[in-house]
């Protein structure tokens, strides 16, 4: 679904992204992991069409990305809600951009703040929610456009680990009933491990992909508790290490 | 509990607490200058009925057609400039240099330029306040980070839905507080320009007063200009609360953190 060739990204003579080569299938979860200023949010920016490319092309089904895709969903990192919207104008946004009419907007967005469990907050502004809370928000905002690829930079980072944990399931669960591709970026690598079937280790300072590790667990909720989840993460933890002393 | 009952009652709190001090002021000073406030209060409803509203009225007018004319041409530069930094980086220092020049110097320019009537007038208060509005404009335009702006592209908004989801609404809360500034200014500004060219208008009111050594009459004015402010103000506060109600919501939740 996703073929990445040769990218490479500079910002004031700096490299950040380095002839960047990766295919994402569809359908495929991917985690992105590596240690801060390893270019890894800025290769989910330029995924999602907000960065641009200096050199190198993005492919999502076959043409040529330019600028944002209509089907791409992106949660960003802090969760990118609007102080000044309510629950449920941060979660329709993305269908009043696209001219949706009122509605089929008043459907949809029922049904997804329902299945996520924020309806009753509906009126609610973001600074009177949780941190899991204004999470959902953003899912939800993320997920109202029917996205075929979803983005995700850090997305559960800043939660506790019960919030977190409930969330990663969440995510599990939405994968499987919305048929999507997910990317997301993170510095944990038990959340690499949970989530991604695909894990992509970045390099820490050349600005590529170190090693790809197949997940085959992935998509199980027992996952998280089997010796296969630990030995998995320990294999991370190594090649990680083993890049900051290279 | 006392904090509830100030917050609750403020406008009436000070009130009486300006009356009493204004009392006790002439009780101490003894003298036709400073007059008894009961007194005054009688004469400036008595006023009120002859020609002191229509004083009013059209200062109220002034203030609205300058506010209103600084206010667009502010927040669309503001906006403008805020957004496009290589055309700030041209004509922020020239804003800088004007900014605090006393622009009531130019006053003789303008009543060449524009008359002695209504519209000189209007052109100082505008120019006065035109500044503060723009320069508060841009800088919270410029304030706002690169997420916010990353988040709503990722959305694929157009550049207008930008500035209608984001820039706009962000910076209200910021506008609102320039405007009061503004408006507390263009009184004091009102006051000077009304003092030329006119028989009408709440400054020419207590000028007139004042010459005809009508201390009564005077402070009825003073009570009349500060309640043209006070009804502004709260006209603004209304605005703000409907338009902001996120940002009171958040201020309320810092102040009970104190």
């Amino acid at each position: 679904m996703i073929e990445i060739t040769d990218l490479t990204i500079k910002y004031n003579d700096t490299q950040i992204l380095n002839h960047l080569n990766l295919n994402i299938s569809k359908n495929e979860t991917c985690a992105i992991i590596g240690p801060s200023g390893c270019g890894k949010t800025t290769l989910l920016y330029t995924i999602a069409g907000i960065r641009k490319a200096t050199n190198g092309q993005i492919k999502i089904n076959g043409e040529v990305l330019t600028t944002n895709r209509k089907e791409t969903g992106v949660i960003l990192q802090g969760y990118g809600l609007m102080p000044w919207k309510t629950v449920w104008d941060n979660a329709s946004l993305g269908l009043r951009i696209r001219g949706v009419s009122k509605q089929e907007m008043n459907k949809q967005i029922t049904a997804i703040l329902s299945e996520l469990d924020i309806y009753q907050h509906r009126n609610k502004y973001p600074s009177q929610l949780s941190g899991g809370q204004q999470q959902r928000v953003a899912i939800a905002r993320a997920l109202s456009i029917k996205p075929d690829l979803l983005l995700m930079d850090e997305p559960f980072s800043a939660l506790d680990a019960i919030t977190r944990e409930s969330l990663q399931s969440l995510l599990i669960d939405l994968y499987h009933k919305m048929n999507i591709t997910i990317v997301l970026v993170t510095h944990s690598i038990e959340e690499a491990v949970l989530l991604g079937k695909k894990i992509i280790i970045m390099h820490p300072s050349n600005g590529c992909v170190k090693r790809v590790i197949d997940n085959p667990h992935f998509g199980d909720h027992a996952f998280r508790n089997t010796t296969e989840f630990f030995q998995l993460c320990v294999e991370v933890r190594n090649e990680m290490e083993g890049l900051q002393e290279c | 509990m006392l904090k509830i009952y100030l917050l609750k009652y403020r406008t009436i709190y000070a009130t009486l607490f300006v009356i009493l001090a204004w009392y006790l002021l002439h009780l101490s000073i003894q003298s036709n200058i400073i007059p008894n406030p009961i007194r005054t209060i009688i004469v400036f409803f008595q006023l009120l009925q002859e020609d002191l509203l229509l004083h009013l009225l059209v200062s109220l007018g002034r203030i609205i057609v300058s506010v209103g004319i600084a206010v667009i041409i502010g927040t669309v530069t503001g906006l403008f400039l805020g957004m496009h930094e290589k055309y700030d980086i041209f004509f922020g220092p020239v804003i800088y240099l004007l900014y605090p020049l006393p622009k009531i110097a130019f006053l003789p320019v303008f009543m060449i330029l524009f008359g002695l009537g209504n519209t000189s007038k209007i052109v100082l208060i505008t120019t006065i306040i035109l500044f503060q509005i723009l320069v508060t404009t841009r800088d919270s335009v410029k304030g706002l980070s690169k997420e916010i702006f990353y988040s709503i592209r990722s959305l694929g908004a157009t550049k207008w839905q930008v500035y209608q989801h984001v820039v706009i609404p962000a910076i209200l809360p910021k506008l609102f507080t320039a405007l009061r500034i503004s408006v507390g200014t263009s009184i004091s500004v009102l006051f000077f320009a009304e003092n030329y060219a006119t028989t009408y208008g709440i400054g020419y009111f207590i000028m007139d007063s004042w010459i005809r050594v009508d201390y009564i009459e005077m402070f009825a004015g003073i009570i009349a200009i500060s309640l043209l402010g006070l009804f502004v103000f709260k006209m603004i506060d209304l605005l703000e609360k409907n338009s902001c109600k996120w940002a009171l919501l958040e201020k309320n939740e810092s102040q009970s953190l104190l």
